[in-house]
């Protein structure tokens, strides 16, 4: 069970909690974990990451563990206690704007 | 009695104002996805209760909510805009090449006949529709692969397709507008496009005979004559008795020809409604004074219409979208400002009264007349 929590819009959005715990099969990464989240939350595609590109959006960040894995390649596994769900993986969206 | 339904997007959510059809006390909902930019919310011709919305923002992108309850509960739709085959380059504000990119939706017009089928104006300029009521979305690529389409530049806010116009006599034609490429058709239902820019003059173009290049702000059309379009060119108010083949200004006596959205009366085809801004360097009306002009006569000459409206000290602005009309026996004309302020008048601008002060600055206002 991966814990995965949503910045305030996209919560709304999905209409879900500010945390979700969702299934992954396989190795847990960036990708594994945003595809088992749009499968059960499909409002969330395009939001996140570019439909086609399937590259994260701008203004969105990826942290977990105290680091900031935004930059890290989609198929890099995950910390272990995100693979755990000892720790959530979150979805950030950047300080900026008015 | 029969009602009105008025659809406000702002940078910060949408609000819907309703009234019955003495259009004197209003209810507000709203905010509707507060925080998020609403460019355009509008309601179906066929289905008054079907209402599509573009909602946007930097930080996440592109959603399309679609209602089926006249804007009491919203579902999120499809969201996925994607041109067809390679989408090659257009002209960046450098002149280098520059590869199309979706940013987001501009307008959103629904079908005459089927509440289903929806177009969508995008930015990077292309037209998409949706057969199934937004589910998806297919670009109609005839329009961008036109090919005059590498030359086209973007405006300063974006290089948008922001006006669709559907002929009522005549399914295939559609009439579209692009900042700044300029004014498109097509008459066999998005296959094949022409330009329709004869007689256009913009300043700082080098050919004024090129068929694309002008910053058109946006097109309006009485349904009841179809082939006579009246445009708010970024300067020059324009008019077409020939759905678009070309095209001869009717400023007349306007205080300035500059300015965003243009309207016609629900009931006088003649009737039309400017609001001329002073400048495209000073956003704002002339003097301080926001005045909506009307000309009867087509065009040429035009009478201020300043009961209920801001005389001094007012430099707000009134983007494209944000001016429409009902359809009650005394025309209703409505326009919201950058200032927050959504404006109504139900005697076809004779008068005029806030219906809301306070809103984030509005992007788009759209009226539904309701029975």
């Amino acid at each position: 069970m991966i814990r995965v929590v949503l910045p305030a819009h996209l919560r709304n959005l999905a209409r879900a909690e500010s945390e979700v715990r969702i299934d992954v099969q396989g190795q847990v990464t960036q990708r594994s974990v945003l595809d088992a989240l749009e499968a059960r939350y499909p409002m969330l595609r395009g939001t996140i990451r570019d439909h086609v590109t399937q590259r994260r959006r701008p203004f969105v960040r990826f942290f977990a563990c105290e680091q900031d894995l935004s930059h890290e390649l989609p198929d890099t596994p995950l910390p272990e206690p995100v693979a755990t769900g000892a720790e959530p993986f979150m979805v950030v969206g950047a300080m900026a704007g008015g | 009695m029969s009602g009105v339904r008025v659809l406000v997007g702002t940078r910060k959510g949408a609000f819907i104002l309703t009234s019955d059809g003495r259009r004197e006390r209003w209810d507000i909902s709203g905010p509707h996805f507060g925080g998020w930019e609403i460019y355009h919310l509008t309601g179906s011709p066929a289905d008054p209760s079907r209402l599509y919305m573009s909602q946007s923002g930097g930080w996440f992108g592109q959603l399309i909510q679609r209602s089926d309850d006249g804007g009491a509960t919203w579902e999120p739709v499809g969201n996925r805009f994607q041109y067809e085959g390679v989408p090659g380059t257009h002209q960046w504000y450098d002149g280098t090449p520059h590869p199309w990119e979706f940013a987001r939706v501009w307008h959103l017009e629904p079908s005459l006949t089927d509440p289903d089928t929806v177009y969508a104006g995008v930015e990077d300029a292309a037209l998409f529709r949706s057969v199934d009521g937004g589910q998806t979305w297919r670009e109609l690529p005839g329009l961008r692969d036109h090919r005059s389409g590498p030359s086209w530049q973007p405006g300063a806010g974006g290089m948008c397709l922001h006006t669709i116009i559907q002929d009522p006599r005549d399914p295939g034609r559609i009439v579209v507008a692009i900042s700044a490429a300029g004014v498109f058709r097509t008459d066999d239902a998005g296959k094949s496009w022409r330009p329709m820019n004869r007689g256009l003059r913009s300043e700082g173009i080098p050919d004024q005979d090129a068929e694309v290049g002008h910053c058109v702000h946006h097109i309006a059309m009485h349904p009841s004559r179809p082939e006579v379009l009246f445009m708010q060119k970024h300067w020059d108010v324009m008019r077409s008795d020939d759905a678009g083949e070309s095209w001869y200004e009717i400023s007349g006596d306007l205080p300035s020809d500059f300015g965003f959205p243009i309207a016609v009366h629900a009931h006088e085809p003649d009737t039309v409604y400017v609001v001329p801004i002073k400048s495209d360097s000073e956003h704002y009306p002339p003097e301080g004074k926001l005045r909506v002009y009307r000309s009867r006569t087509g065009g040429n000459e035009w009478e201020p219409l300043t009961k209920g409206l801001p005389q001094s000290h007012c430099y707000v602005n009134v983007l494209r979208d944000a001016m429409a009309v009902d359809s009650l026996d005394s025309c209703g004309v409505y326009f919201g400002t950058t200032g927050g302020q959504v404006y109504a008048s139900a005697d076809a601008g004779d008068s005029w009264a806030p219906i809301a002060r306070d809103l984030p600055a509005v992007l788009s206002v759209e009226v539904q007349t309701l029975p």
